[in-house]
Order: structure tokens, then sequence, then C-alpha cells
């Protein structure tokens, strides 16, 4: 296994050059991809490497939707880039009624490998059109699979998945994130769906996350060691299908729970988990389910107000104090 | 255009299939057998056999929730159309999608769609993907009067114009957008004359006349085969029956709809036109009707005999298990 290290971005980039180069089926279309190799350079390298196969759509999203569901229900495999994971709402009707459902109101007559590759997340001070999670609705809406990895190795391994997947996958990745840089192997690799990582290994609480969660429960988890509290991070990676086993094995290990999202606190998939696990683990558990979570508003523009409303690790390492009574 | 008297025949049959089988859709939703609601196209018939008689079998078509039509003539099985819409195993949907979702993907028929311009952006999919994979077929989307209104509409026009998708958008303007008249929820009379906003032709022809309509397809579907891009297609006809089955259709009279029909009904139509031009005689337009009949008896028969789904099959089909997976490379 080579050490390289790259960002995420790149992480991307190449897991879709091995992915085109690998099935001629496959192609991006969305909105600016190809002057600037997409709007967060995401896609470098491919418009040249993939003449033709990197689409340049109108701002149409209804219609771009429209083009990645008919195109994958006729022999091709697309990958619709949703500009801003907000812009999801220009085209619901496509994703929810039509993508989500064509195959079981036809009685299974087709299959659907479609990938919605959704930048999401705050902290850009672009306010409330352009910062929000909403991977609940999704994981709401029967017929979708939901991806957000965190890391730059998980992006790689969990996108080349995602383009394979013979269902429509919504796959978001926190913009803040595309800078970071991690260990990623060169040679191609699948992190399959549905399957969470136990990230860090520790016996007092269980840190349950995915996306920009998970590095505020890395830093989390290292201040909580200086004070003897060793927190097990678990990366959920997929929400829909939700790797329960893992999440079990860890919780019946800790016996306490913290659930991390950015996505707001109510409905979110953080309440699905506390749900789940008071079902599946109640007797398991040692204390009442904390979530971490932003507030219940629109994201504001102004720093202050955009920071105090976003979920930090401090607020980490408060709900885990609370769960093992310290 | 010279049409030989064979296909005359088949194009008549098609259409009194269509009558039939929704004259009976209609008689068992109104017994209860057939759950839920049902949209009929009685009166619209030319519209569907004169576009869906010119495409081939690897032609796309995405239709509507008033969808029938365009499955008979696009050459779907009655057995199993009637075997959907009352819920059976053995429909096409294994009874999960129903009349709103009837669909057969062997022949084309990319759905119906409960929502209203729902199949627009899917047709620019299946558009898009036939440029790519470098075929020559092409891609109908029939739309109403009603949808012609929607947002979607405008993205897709606008799209297939600029890609030169080969799409044929066939709107139907049967006068009625539910319960509200096409003249008070339309900007223009000429449905037809939108396609020039959007540098397509456009052109709006008598819907019930069937050769009117099988002469402006041909057209739009040579063009779009030869990749030179859409073409919209404004069938003027009128919806006979209320928007559902069931509709107590407080917006017009029964006066007004039978005049209308005795005047314009496309099945009367063709078949004067037939007799006139001595392609066929009474008694083979009446054996037709009768052998057709037989046909959709056939059909009721294997739809009542077949069994109802399981309970549990209602979680089945929602995912492709196991996925593609495969190598990493």
């Amino acid at each position: 296994m080579s050490e390289r290290i790259i960002s995420a971005s790149a992480a991307l980039a190449e897991a879709l050059h091995e992915e085109m180069a690998n099935d001629e089926s496959v192609f991006i279309i969305g909105e600016d991809l190809v002057s600037h190799e997409g709007i967060f350079g995401q896609f470098k390298g491919l418009p040249k490497s993939f003449p033709g196969r990197i689409i340049d759509a109108p701002i149409s999203e209804s219609a771009i939707a429209g083009v990645g569901l008919g195109a994958a229900i006729t022999g091709m495999r697309p990958i619709v880039d949703m500009h801003f994971s907000d812009f999801v709402t220009c085209c619901m009707d496509e994703l929810c009624n039509q993508a989500a459902k064509i195959r079981y109101m036809l009685g299974g007559q087709v299959k659907v490998p479609m990938v919605l590759w959704c930048p999401d997340g705050a902290g850009l001070r672009a306010a409330a059109q352009h910062s929000q999670s909403l991977e609940a609705w999704f994981v709401h809406t029967p017929g979708l699979k939901v991806v957000i990895p965190s890391e730059p190795a998980d992006v790689k391994g969990l996108i080349k998945s995602a383009i394979r997947d013979d269902n429509p996958v919504m796959f978001f990745q926190h913009k803040q994130l595309f800078a970071k840089q991690g260990v990623v192997p060169e040679e191609p690799y699948l992190i399959p769906l549905g399957k969470a990582a136990v990230k860090r290994e520790g016996k007092d609480v269980t840190l349950l996350c995915y996306g920009s969660g998970y590095y505020l429960c890395k830093e989390a988890a290292d201040e909580l060691a200086d004070q003897n509290i060793e927190a097990e991070i678990v990366d959920l990676r997929t929400l829909k299908p939700l790797d329960m086993e893992t999440v079990s094995q860890s919780i019946r290990k800790t016996n306490r729970v913290v659930v991390v999202h950015e996505a707001c606190l109510t409905g979110g998939y953080g309440a699905e988990l506390a749900a789940r696990i008071q079902e599946e683990l109640f007797d398991y558990l040692d204390a009442p389910i904390k979530r971490v979570a932003a507030r219940d508003v629109p994201i504001p523009f102004s720093p202050g107000l955009e920071d105090y409303c976003l979920p930090k690790v401090s607020d980490v390492v408060t709900a885990v104090k609370a769960v093992t009574y310290r | 255009m010279v049409e030989d008297a064979k296909n005359l025949l088949e194009l008549y049959r098609c259409m009194v299939t269509i009558r039939q089988f929704e004259t009976m859709a209609g008689e068992y939703f109104a017994a209860g057998e057939i759950p839920g609601f049902i949209h009929l196209s009685i009166g619209q018939e030319a519209s569907s056999v004169g576009v869906c008689s010119c495409l081939r079998p690897d032609d796309y078509v995405t239709t509507t929730h008033r969808g029938h039509g365009h499955m008979i003539a696009k050459g779907a099985d009655l057995k199993r159309m009637t075997a959907e819409l009352l819920g059976k195993k053995t429909g096409f949907c294994k009874g999960k999608g129903g009349s709103m979702h009837i669909a057969d993907f062997s022949i084309g028929i990319l759905g119906a769609n409960g929502v209203v311009a729902g199949g627009l952006p899917i047709t620019a999919g299946a558009a898009f993907s036939i440029k790519m994979r470098k075929t020559d077929q092409v891609a109908v989307c029939f739309f109403g009067d009603g949808a012609s209104n929607r947002g979607p509409v405008h993205e897709v026009m606008n799209m297939a114009s600029i890609w030169k998708l080969p799409i044929i958008f066939a709107v139907e303007n049967n006068q009625w957008a539910s319960t509200t008249p096409q003249a008070d929820s339309g900007s223009v009379k000429d449905l037809s004359t939108r396609a020039a906003g959007y540098n397509m032709p456009g052109v709006s022809v008598d819907g019930n006349n069937l050769l009117a309509v099988r002469k402006a397809a041909m057209k739009a579907i040579d063009r779009a085969r030869k990749g030179e891009g859409p073409t919209f297609i404004e069938n003027k006809t009128y919806r006979i029956r209320g928007h559902f089955e069931g509709d107590p259709q407080k917006y017009r009279t029964k006066a007004d709809v039978g005049k209308w029909q005795k005047k314009n009904d496309p099945i009367d139509l063709f078949s004067k036109y037939l007799l006139k031009n001595k392609k066929s005689n009474k008694s083979s337009l009446e054996k037709i009707w009768n052998d057709v009949a037989e046909e959709i008896n056939d059909a009721v028969a294997f739809a009542k005999d077949s069994p109802f789904p399981e309970p549990k099959e209602a979680l089945e089909d929602l995912f492709v298990t196991p996925s593609k997976g495969g190598s990493p490379s």
C-alpha cells in the first residue's frame, strides 16, 4: 500500500478518470463543468481526457436531472452534477417522483444506474441557499441510496462504487472538505456502499458521524483522550443503506452514543439513528443518546452568525461528557 | 403519401382496439373492479395511432396519466395491460403501477406518468442517450395542453433545440386541462407557435384526422432520425370522457360533448374515409370491431383469472440487488 497524500478533490477526479476509462457509458452532465473543470476544480483533467463526455448543460435542473434519469434507463451510466446541493429543489420531481420510484412503479422492469453528485455543507459564508445539508430528505425517499464520504480515501472508493451501482445514488460531498488531504492508495479500489468504518477505536463512547461531522469527532476524540475518555468513531459513509451491524457492535462495547452531523437538528438523520438504536439496543445503553447538529434556522450569512449555528468540536466534547457523566 | 389498404385497416383496427379497451376499462372502473382512478383517451385515438404507427419498435415513447392509447398503439399486450389495471401480479408492473404508471420497456414505452409533464425530462435523457450511443432511434413525448404550461417543458424544449435531440414533442391538445379550458390556461391558441421560441419547427394538425397526424409525425420522425433535431406537433383533439372516470364534468354539458363527437369522432372520420375511398367495406369494418371485442374479452378473462400479488411482494423491486460491482480497476 502506497502512502500517497492527495486532496479529496484529487481523489474524486482520479476515481472519475478510472471509471470513465473503464466504462464508456459513464458521462458527467451539469452546469459550468468544462471551462473550470468543475466549479470547485473537482473534475480536473476530465474534460481533456474525455471530450464529449463532460457535458455543459443550460441552467435547467429539471432537464439535467431528467437527462440523467432518461439516459440511465436507456443504457448509460450518468453522473449528474448538481452544482450546489441546494439546487436539488429545482428538480425534486425528477429525483424523488421519477428516479427514486421508476423501477418500483414499473415492477422492476428497469434499472437506474445514476449518481447525483451534490456538493453540500456550510462554512463558506454562502448563506442560506448555498450551504445546506439536505441528506435527510433523500434518506426519507424510498428508492434512493445516500452516500456521504468524509476522508479523501473514502471519496475515491465510494464514488467508484456509486457509479457502478445499478440504483440511483445521492452522493453528497462537503464543499469545505474538497481541500482536505489524506492518504489515498494509487491503485484502484472500491469501498462497498452500506459499509461503515470504525476510524478510531475506543471503549467509553461511540461517536456516530459522516461527512464533515467526522472531522469534528476526530478533533473531539483527541481532546477527550487527554481527559482519559476513549471515544470510538464510526464513520457511517453510507446513510442508506445503513450499516447497522457496525453501529451495533460499537454500541454494545461502549454503551454510550453521540450522533454528530452538520445538518440541522430537527428531523435530521440523527433522529433516525437515535430511534433505531433505542429500538434495537435499548438494553445496551447506559445513558440517553445525544445529538450534535446545526441550529434549526436557515444558514445565515454573517460569519459570527453562521459559526454560531454550526456544530463545533466543543459541542461534541460537551455531549460526550454528558453521556459519560463526567 | 400513398397508404396501402392493408396498412390502413391495421391502423383502423388499432384505433378500434384503443376505443374498446378504454370503454371496457370505464365499465370495469364503474363496477369497482379497477381500484384507484383512471383517465381515458377516448376521442384522442388518432393522435396515439397516428404518431406511434410511424415508430420503430426500438424507438422510445414517454406517455402520460392518459396513456392507454399510446401503449396500445406502440404494440403493448392487452392481457398484461388489463391485468395491471386490475392490480394483478401478471400486469406489466406486477400491480405496483396501475393505469398511471403503465409501461413496457420491451417496446420502448418508458412509462406513463402520474406527474403532469413528468415524462418530458425523461425523454430528454432517452434522446441524449441515443445521441451518445450514436443510434438512429427517436424519442416521442406525449403530453397535454395542461402540461404545456409547466416549467420542465421550457427546459426540455430549449435543451432539445440546442443539442438537436431526436425528440418529437407530441402535444395532445384535448381542450381541457382537467377542468380548465385550454383557452383560459394557455397564452396562445395554437400551442405549436411556441416552437418558434425554441428555434424548432412547430405544426398544429387536426388531431382527429389519422392520416394528417401520420403525415406530420412521419416528417418529424424523419427529421429526428437524420439528426436534424426536434419537432413540435400539436394534435388538436378533444377529450370525450371526463378528466378521470367519475368526473362530474361541471365545466361542460353532455350536449357539448355529443355535438363534438358527432362531427369529429376520429374513428368515424376514418371509417368514412375508408368507405368513401373504397379501401374497405362495411362488413370488413364490422368484422374488425367483432375481432377486437373478442381480443378484449380474452384480455379481461386473463386479467380476472390472474392472481393478485402477495402483499409481501410490496417489498420487492425497489433496488437492483446485487449491483454490478466487479473488479475495482
